[in-house]
């Protein structure tokens, strides 16, 4: 099955970005770390609260879905200050989603939670992209507007 | 745990922060811990004060809606205080509305609703 693309390519906005860092997720207090982390990164770029707000915990809901469901992975932070965004890339080697139009539905669940992880993390991010497919893996690039 | 403060008996309430360090699975712990105490304890309330955390994602929320529900219950009121208005605002957005939870604005405003039962 081709993996599934919501929105721009990702491999663009990798291309003309740099990575500020990358943090390992593979136990439930890597999710904290990897949302302080971010959290941090917008403070200092002077966002608001509220916005700061909003996206960490989007990255909270896609680092906790990348232990949860894609058995562990990473997050990468970049930086792209030609378009002005700070972009985090969530890996997992998972069994990927096979469904995303299902699972982008608020209420859909696999796994007994909310099912508003998803769909939640797409409203509270400015660019949100996913790709993924059956058995392979899932990768969500989600960026906030510096 | 690191991530939650000691469990306090206050008047008629147990009173509990949590630090914006706290992981899944000492949320989880917490709930278990609480729900234990609040028969122990034959409180009429717990009061969670959430001023710390920056952020309440799903699974957090979902957790304190739960121990709200495990609360009633056992007969004792949940109130959850000290929430930061981006915290509120980024709740609505995710649909998560703690319907069971009840919501005061600091701890001495809990403490008197509850002393006004």
């Amino acid at each position: 099955m081709p993996s599934r693309c919501y929105g721009v390519n990702s491999a663009v906005l990798t291309e003309r970005s740099t990575l500020l860092a990358r943090y390992p997720l593979l136990a439930n207090h890597d999710v904290v770390r990897a949302r302080q982390a971010v959290a941090r990164e917008l403070k200092e770029r002077g966002l608001s609260t509220i916005r700061i707000t909003r996206f960490s915990t989007a990255v909270s809901e896609i680092a906790r879905n990348v232990i949860v469901h894609g058995g562990g992975g990473e997050i990468s932070l970049h930086l792209d200050m030609e378009e002005g965004y700070l972009i985090t890339v969530a890996r997992d080697q998972g069994q990927g989603i096979a469904d995303i139009d299902q699972a982008m539905v608020d209420g859909y669940t696999t796994a007994g939670g909310l099912g508003r992880g998803l769909g939640g993390a797409k409203r509270l991010s400015d660019r949100f992209e996913i790709e993924t497919g059956a058995g392979q893996g899932t990768v969500i690039s989600m960026s906030v507007k510096l | 745990m690191s991530g939650i403060a000691s469990i306090h008996l206050v008047e008629n309430a147990l009173l509990v922060s949590i630090q914006d360090d706290v992981n899944d699975t000492e949320i989880l712990e917490l709930q278990d811990t609480l729900s234990s105490r609040i028969a122990e304890d034959n409180v009429r309330g717990v009061v969670i004060d959430i001023s710390a955390l920056e952020i309440v994602d799903t699974f957090v929320g979902r957790v304190i809606a739960q121990l709200a529900g495990i609360s009633k219950l056992l007969d004792a009121e949940t109130f959850v205080v000290g929430m930061r208005p981006a915290v509120a605002m980024t709740l609505v957005e995710l649909g998560m509305y703690l319907p069971e939870a009840q919501t005061a604005l600091n701890l001495s405003h809990a403490l008197s609703l509850l002393r006004s039962e």
